[in-house]
C-alpha cells in the first residue's frame, strides 16, 4: 500500500460509502452541541419526524450562551430559554448533558479532551468551527453549520470532500516568554488567512514533539484562523499519557487495545502532503495582533504597519480599514498601546497550564486602574483545579476578577462585551469587527502577554514588563 | 431546499478581502431558536450602520440600485471565521442568492449549498473586471449566474466558465436535501457500525464512567 499520512489514515477508516465525484459518507464517532445550536438542530429533526440517530455518540454542554457571573447572574432571557431547551431534547433525546455546576461542564472544545471523550484516530465534529481543536490528541475534529449538525443527528454521518494536506513543521526551542499561541498566530502572520483554505494541517516537528496536549489543542484551535477546517498532531506518548485514566478514556483491556490501534495512526515517513511550511521557533517572538484579521499580527516589540507599503490595493484597503477601526496609527511601536479590558480564557487559552502562565505573570502584582481584566476558566474542571492550586486567589488578589467557566467575552453572545470603543488584549482567537461586541477593539495574544498587559495597563512585551 | 437554475440580478461589489462571518452577521443577532425570517435587517451589520444606528450612506448595500442586489461580489476568503448557518441565512433573506469570490471559507461554503446559495470561484482577475463591469454602469448592468451552462455573463456580455461539483451542481438544480439521500444508505450506516464495533470498541463505549 502506498505511504500515507495521519489524515489519510483516519480519513479511510471512517469512509461509509463512496458517492462518487469526490464526495464521500464518513462515520461520526463524537458530536458534540452546545446551547447555542444544539436543541435548534434537535428541534429541527423532531419537525422532520426523525430520531437522533446514535444519542450514546451525541454529548452536550452550554457554554456559548450562559454568563460567567456567578450563580451564572447575568444570563440573558434567551439564553436562559436556549439552556432549557437543550436541558428538555437532550434528556429526550438520550443525550448526556453536563450541566451547569457539574464536573464536565465547560467550553466543548475543552470538555472534550479533558474528559477523554476526543480520542486519537476518531472523527469528531460540533457546530462550532474551532472544534479543530480536539485536533491536538490525534484526532480529525472539524466544525459543522446547522444544515449538517441535522444531517449528523439523523444519521451519524457527513457527506464530506477530501481537503488537500498540509504539514508545518515548527523545529527548534522556544524562547523564554514564547508560548503555543505565539507560534500559531506567527504562522498566520506568514502564510495569511486563507493560507490553510482547503487543507487539513497536520503540525509536526521538534517544538510540537516537546509540547504538552495542552499547548497543542492551542494550536489546533486557530487551525481555522489558518483557514483550514481542521488540523491535527499525531498521537504520541505525550498524548497517551494525557489520555489514560480521564473519566471517559478507554480502560483496562480497552486501552490496551485502543492504545496498540493508536500507534498505526502517525503518517508512514515517505508518504507526501501536498503543501509543506517550516518554521524556526527560535525566531518566533510573542506575539500580538493589531487590526481585524488573526494574520494582522506583530511581535509585541515589533511596528504597527504602514499600509502605504503594501503594494496590493486589495490588501492594502484591508489593512486602512483595519487600522481606521482599531484607532491605530501607522509606523510607531504596538507596545506601550493603552488597553481598557483585559481577557483571560476561551478555548484558546482557558485550560489549566494557560491560567498557570497568565498567574505567574499576575502573582504579586495589580492589575493597572482604570483595567478590568477578567479570567474565565475554559471548563467546571478547570476552575476546580485553579482553585486546588491557589491560582484563583493570585488572581483575585492581582485585582482580576475570577469567573465561572464558559465563553464568556470571546463571542459577546452572553451579555458579556467588551464596551464600544473600548480596547481589549484577549487570549481568545477571533478579533474581528465587533467580535467582543460593537465597535469593540480586540488584540489576540497568549495568556503571559495579556496578563502583562493587564498589569501595565498598556500592550507590553512580557519580557521586559514596563 | 430551494432551487438554483440561473439567475440575473444586480450584483454588489464588496472586494474586501477576509470578509468574516461575523462582518456578515452578529452573533446577538442569532441567539434563540426563532431566529429563522428575522435576520435580514442584520446582514452586513457591522459594515451597514454607523454608530448612532443610522444607514451609512458609503455602503454600498445602502445605495440603490445595490439595495436589491442577488448576488455579491467579494473580494478573496470571503465568509471565514465561525460556522454560523446564520451568515447564508442572513444573506438568503437579505435576497442574495449566489457569492462570487476567488475563494471562500470551507465552512461557509458548505453551508451555502445546504440553502440553495451558489458560491462561485472565479480568478481573482475576473472577479474585479466584473465589480469594475458593474461599478462602470453604476449598477445598472446586471450579472447573469448559469447554474445549468455552468457560466457567469458580466454586464457587457463577457462569458466565465465556472467549476462546480457535480453532484452538488445537481442537487442545487432540483433543490434536494441532502439529509434525505443520506438516509436512503442506511443499511450501509448500520453495516458500518456493526463492523467497527469489533474494530474499534472503544469508541463505542460511552457510558458515565463508575
Ligand atoms: S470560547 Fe470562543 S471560540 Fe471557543 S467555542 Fe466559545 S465562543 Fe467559540
Amino acid at each position: 500500500m502506498a505511504a500515507r499520512t495521519l489524515f489519510a489514515k483516519i480519513w479511510d477508516d471512517h469512509v461509509v460509502s463512496d458517492l462518487g465525484d469526490g464526495a464521500v459518507l464518513l462515520h461520526v464517532d463524537r458530536h458534540l452541541l452546545h446551547d447555542l445550536g444544539g436543541s435548534r438542530g434537535l428541534l429541527d429533526l423532531k419537525q422532520r419526524g426523525l430520531a437522533v440517530q446514535s444519542p450514546e455518540l451525541t454529548f452536550a454542554t452550554p457554554d456559548h450562551a450562559i454568563s460567567s457571573a456567578a450563580g451564572r447572574a447575568g444570563t440573558t432571557e434567551t439564553g436562559w430559554s436556549l439552556l432549557d431547551a437543550l436541558r428538555a431534547e437532550t434528556r429526550e433525546a438520550g443525550i448526556r448533558l453536563f450541566d451547569v455546576g457539574q464536573r464536565g461542564q465547560g467550553i466543548v472544545h475543552v470538555i472534550g479532551p479533558e474528559l477523554g471523550l476526543s480520542l486519537p484516530g476518531t472523527l469528531i465534529v460540533c457546530g462550532d468551527s474551532h472544534t479543530c481543536t480536539h485536533g491536538g490528541v490525534g484526532a480529525l475534529a472539524f466544525g459543522i453549520g446547522s444544515s449538517e449538525l441535522s444531517h449528523v443527528l439523523a444519521t451519524q454521518t457527513l457527506v464530506q470532500r477530501r481537503p488537500k494536506t498540509m504539514r508545518v513543521r515548527f523545529e527548534g526551542a522556544l524562547r523564554p516568554g514564547v508560548l503555543p499561541k505565539d507560534l500559531i498566530l506567527h504562522l498566520i502572520g506568514v502564510i495569511g488567512a486563507a493560507g490553510g483554505t482547503g487543507y487539513a494541517v497536520e503540525y509536526a516537528g521538534s517544538a510540537i514533539a516537546a509540547m504538552p496536549v495542552e499547548g497543542r489543542l492551542t494550536i489546533c484551535n486557530l487551525s481555522i484562523e489558518l483557514g483550514a477546517k481542521m488540523g491535527f498532531v499525531a498521537p504520541d506518548e505525550t498524548t497517551y499519557a494525557y489520555l489514560q485514566g480521564r473519566p471517559y478514556a478507554p480502560k483496562g483491556e480497552a486501552w490496551e487495545h485502543a492504545l496498540a490501534a493508536w500507534r498505526t495512526l502517525p503518517g508512514d515517513p515517505d508518504a507526501a502532503f501536498d503543501r509543506e511550511v517550516a518554521i524556526d521557533v527560535a525566531g518566533v517572538a510573542p506575539q500580538v495582533t493589531w487590526g481585524t484579521s488573526p494574520e494582522h499580527v506583530v511581535a509585541v516589540d515589533g511596528t504597527i504597519p504602514d499600509p502605504t507599503a503594501e503594494a496590493d490595493p486589495v490588501r492594502r484597503r484591508a489593512m486602512e480599514a483595519a487600522l481606521a477601526y482599531m484607532g491605530l496609527e501607522p509606523g510607531g511601536p504596538i507596545a506601550g498601546t493603552k488597553v481598557d479590558w483585559v481577557f483571560i480564557g476561551s478555548c484558546t487559552n482557558g485550560r489549566l497550564s494557560d491560567l498557570r502562565e497568565a498567574a505567574s505573570v499576575a502573582r504579586g502584582n495589580r492589575v493597572a486602574d482604570g483595567v478590568r481584566a477578567w479570567v474565565v476558566p475554559g471548563s467546571e474542571i478547570v476552575k476546580r483545579d485553579a482553585e486546588a492550586e491557589g491560582l484563583d486567589r493570585v488572581f483575585t488578589q492581582a485585582g482580576f476578577e475570577w469567573r465561572e467557566p464558559g465563553c464568556s467575552m470571546c463571542l459577546a453572545a452572553n451579555g458579556e462585551v467588551v464596551p464600544p470603543g473600548q480596547r481589549s488584549v484577549s487570549t481568545s482567537n477571533r478579533n474581528f469587527v465587533g467580535r467582543q461586541g460593537p465597535r469593540a477593539r480586540t488584540h489576540l495574544a497568549s495568556p503571559a502577554v495579556a496578563a502583562a498587559a493587564a498589569l501595565a495597563g498598556a500592550i507590553t512585551d512580557v519580557r521586559r514588563p514596563a | 431546499m430551494r432551487r438554483f437554475t440561473r439567475l440575473e440580478a444586480v450584483a454588489a461589489p464588496i472586494l474586501l478581502e477576509n470578509i468574516d462571518t461575523d462582518v456578515i452577521i452578529r452573533i446577538e443577532r442569532l441567539v434563540g431558536n426563532g431566529i429563522r425570517g428575522t435576520l435580514a435587517p442584520w446582514c452586513f451589520g457591522a459594515l451597514r450602520y454607523l454608530p448612532d444606528g443610522s444607514e451609512d450612506p458609503g455602503f454600498v448595500l445602502n445605495r440603490p440600485p445595490y439595495r436589491e442586489a442577488g448576488i455579491i461580489i467579494a473580494g478573496r476568503n470571503f465568509g471565514c471565521g465561525s460556522s454560523r448557518e446564520g451568515a447564508v441565512w442572513s444573506l438568503q433573506e437579505r435576497g442574495v442568492t449566489c457569492v462570487i469570490a476567488p475563494s471562500f471559507g470551507d465552512i461557509f461554503f458548505n453551508n451555502c449549498f445546504q440553502n440553495g446559495i451558489l458560491p462561485v470561484v472565479l480568478d481573482e482577475a475576473v472577479v474585479s473586471g466584473l465589480a469594475r463591469e458593474v461599478e462602470e454602469s453604476q449598477g445598472a448592468g446586471r450579472v447573469t449566474v448559469d447554474l445549468e451552462h455552468c457560466v457567469v455573463v458580466s454586464p457587457a456580455g463577457r462569458r466565465h466558465p465556472f467549476q462546480v461539483e457535480a453532484r452538488r451542481r445537481e442537487a442545487l438544480l432540483q433543490g434536494l436535501d441532502e439529509i434525505g439521500a443520506t438516509r436512503r444508505q442506511a443499511a450501509a450506516i448500520e453495516g458500518f457500525q456493526a463492523r467497527d464495533r469489533q474494530r474499534r470498541p472503544w469508541v463505542y463505549v460511552t457510558g458515565d464512567p463508575a
